[in-house]
């Protein structure tokens, strides 16, 4: 009957909410459940995870092939296929990472209704699993660089400074779709619209220095717009003409940051706001 | 001497947001709701609730459905949060309100393991080195590498629960819906419940069963409509709690009652007679609730009469753990051939043979008018049998005897 339970002190318990309980906890649930979720994914093929690297490895081999080989559209700009490659990766991770977010709070829901965690762990470890898999795409995307003959740079290193806050550009915006979607499922389907148009709002297909003038600086100031671009420059061509060059620091760099801080401070302050009563919503 | 307080409930409110429904997509109505919903409504479930649990007690909640027990489980889990009032727990907190949490069906028993382990609060360093004790509780040890997809649903009911005995808490919040399964996992599991209460945790269960409340509860609350009814004595709880039940029943317009109900709702109302008090005593004739297999069960009664009535009967049943009643006494007469009098004290002793197998019983002892009129409330006592456990559901004396066989079966061949 002396046992430490019995001394313990009486501690408030605040209900549920979006960061409470410990960092350690945190980082243990995170990381559990998202490289749960990466795992998942091969668990029952035969090549497991040699899938990882090889499923972007063929994916972009195709696409490689057929605009430089079939559509030739490698003789009007240079080096477009890999480019064009380097741009779908990068957009890829951000579409699959948002949709699965958006929807993570109320696929998670028995888990929210039945134990007690900091709320932030769901969206967050979708967005881990995206990135694992980012990382493996990027890896199979430099192996078919190399054998389509690009010549490894130095600069490749310097990459984390576009993937970082690509990956805090996506997270909190996912913590933001994450609960508008409980508030409302029209975020579904308005999401959905809203990637398809920033497909072509993003330099993907093509590069800002090609587009009129005038439509230039709206583009810029798309967040992924200077990420795409100045990814192109690290590591495809160190010579292209950066979102700065072409529209000034203003329109090209500090436009889309302030749109992107504005995503970060509203995605943590909605999700903070509204952790508390998402299991009770749902 | 009180122990110290190990969950504060003060002045707690919760009320829930109902959603309005989505009006038709005709022009009208949406000229009536431009919003295209009707207004929501707010649910009150509790407005200012107030109780402690004592470290170290197996305190019961029950109640009908909709009067909140769930809702408080998740107040006190930290899976909702309250508008109003605060809570306060002593040490670790461990919500078991549902078996197997996070399990990914993909994954092998040692993945899912401890994933759940990690989602009932252990570290996953915790969660790993407990695994073999996991699995050997669950007997799942020749299925480890098998992913649960695979596993019948039976067996990931064992291993849920088996991860659920295994995690490290003070406090422990249990919901009934644990316990799932046929009678001898449930008995299982009220054995597991008892380990953790004899280990000194407290213990907070939601249960249905008033069997369950008064064999293992050493106090319990009874939530009607969002306040606290009854607070206390499990065997008061439980009455209580048939009480409310019955009224409820009463309640509805087109109830269809049996008459034998009505007649309890009456006996419990406005009672002719009251059974005080009932307990088992041991050889000495001290109260026990503890009788070793095999000896003799003694049951005393103590019954005051309110009004006079004739042909006033008593008779006790003994109650199994799953609610069977597995003995019937007679009934006996208080009064042969004449009539107990307003103000009569009476006592009731009682020894039945016992053949019960080692378990947890309840005595349950009834008043009657006449042939079968109840005349007052039941009255719950709580009989536990120590001993080897062992199958079935009484001991016969019996003798088993071998021979051997095979020279016979030798010489013919």
């Amino acid at each position: 009957m002396s046992t430490a339970a019995k001394t313990a002190e009486l501690r408030e318990i605040r209900g549920p909410s979006a960061f409470g309980g410990t960092w350690q906890r945190t980082w243990d649930l995170l990381w559990l459940l998202s490289v749960t979720e990466f795992r998942v994914q091969y668990t029952n093929t035969a090549l497991g995870y040699a899938w990882s690297v090889l499923k972007p490895f063929g994916f972009f081999g195709v696409i490689y092939l057929v605009v430089n080989q079939v559509l030739r559209f490698g003789d009007l700009v240079e080096n477009f296929p890999m480019m064009l490659i380097l741009g779908l990766v990068l957009f890829q991770y951000f579409s699959e990472s948002t949709n699965a977010a958006l929807k993570s709070v109320s696929a998670k829901e028995t888990m929210l209704r039945k134990t007690q965690f900091p709320r932030i762990v769901i969206p967050l470890s979708v967005n881990l699993s995206a990135a694992i898999s980012l990382v493996f795409n990027l890896l199979g995307v430099f192996l078919l660089f190399i054998v389509a003959g690009l010549e490894p740079r130095l600069t490749w290193l310097l990459l984390p400074l576009i993937v970082v806050p690509l990956i805090l550009l996506t997270t909190t915006l996912s913590m933001l779709l994450s609960v508008a979607f409980v508030r409302s499922e029209d975020f579904g389907q308005a999401w959905t619209l809203t990637l398809r148009a920033l497909f072509y709002a993003t330099p993907i297909l093509y590069t800002l220095v090609i587009i009129p003038e005038s439509i230039q600086p709206l583009i810029a100031a798309n967040p992924l717009t200077p990420l795409i671009e100045y990814a192109r420059v690290l590591v495809i061509n160190p010579d292209a003409a950066t979102p700065v060059d072409l529209v000034g620091v203003g329109a090209g760099l500090l436009v889309p940051l302030a749109i992107s801080i504005a995503i970060a401070v509203g995605g943590i302050w909605m999700f903070n706001r509204d952790a508390p009563r998402v299991a009770e919503a749902l | 001497m009180p122990r110290p307080v190990a969950i504060e409930v003060r002045d707690v409110a919760k009320r829930f947001h109902v959603p309005g429904h989505r009006v038709p997509a005709t022009l009208r109505a949406r000229l009536k709701n431009p919003t295209g919903r009707t207004p929501g409504r707010y649910l009150e479930v509790f407005e200012g609730l107030s109780f402690d649990v004592e470290q170290g007690e197996f305190f019961g909640i029950v109640g009908r459905n909709g009067s909140g027990k769930s809702t408080l489980l998740k107040l006190l889990a930290s899976v909702y949060a309250a508008d109003r009032g605060t809570i306060r727990v002593a040490g670790r907190l461990a919500p078991l309100l549902e078996l197997g949490v996070g399990f990914n069906p993909k994954l092998t028993a040692k993945d899912n393991v401890v994933l759940n382990g990690v989602m009932m609060g252990l570290t996953p360093a915790e969660a790993r080195r407990r695994f073999d004790e996991v699995i050997e509780f669950a007997g799942l040890q020749d299925y480890v590498d098998l992913q649960i997809k695979n596993y019948s649903s039976g067996m990931k009911v064992r291993l849920g629960f088996a991860v659920m005995t295994h995690v490290d808490a003070d406090v422990l919040l249990i919901d009934e819906v644990l316990a799932v399964g046929d009678a001898e996992f449930q008995d299982r599991c009220g054995d597991v419940f008892e380990q953790m209460h004899r280990d000194g945790k407290t213990i907070l269960l939601v249960t249905h069963s008033m069997p369950v409340v008064t064999q293992h509860c050493e106090r319990a609350l009874l939530l009607h409509d969002g306040a606290i009814d009854t607070i206390g004595a499990p065997d008061l709880v439980a009455e209580r709690y048939y009480n409310v039940n019955l009224s409820a029943i009463l309640a509805r317009p087109d109830h269809t009652l049996p008459e034998m109900s009505s007649q309890i709702v009456a006996a419990i109302a406005d009672p002719d007679a009251r059974i005080s008090d009932s307990w088992i005593v041991d050889a000495s004739g001290e109260r026990t609730g503890e009788i070793s297999q095999g000896s003799p069960i003694n049951l005393r009664a103590t019954i005051g009469v309110e009004r006079s009535f004739e042909e006033a009967g008593f008779q006790f049943e003994i109650v199994s753990s799953d609610g069977r009643v597995v003995f019937a006494s007679d009934r006996a007469e208080l009064a042969p051939g004449g009539t107990v009098s307003a103000g009569q004290r009476l006592e009731v002793e009682a020894t039945v043979e016992n053949r019960l197998p080692a378990g947890r019983y309840t005595v349950k002892c009834k008043l009657f008018r006449g042939a079968g009129t109840p005349a007052g409330p039941n009255k719950l006592a709580r009989l536990e049998v120590s001993g080897p456990k062992r199958g079935g559901s009484m001991l016969l004396d019996h003798e088993v005897s071998v021979s051997d066989a095979s020279q016979e079966s030798v010489t013919r061949r």
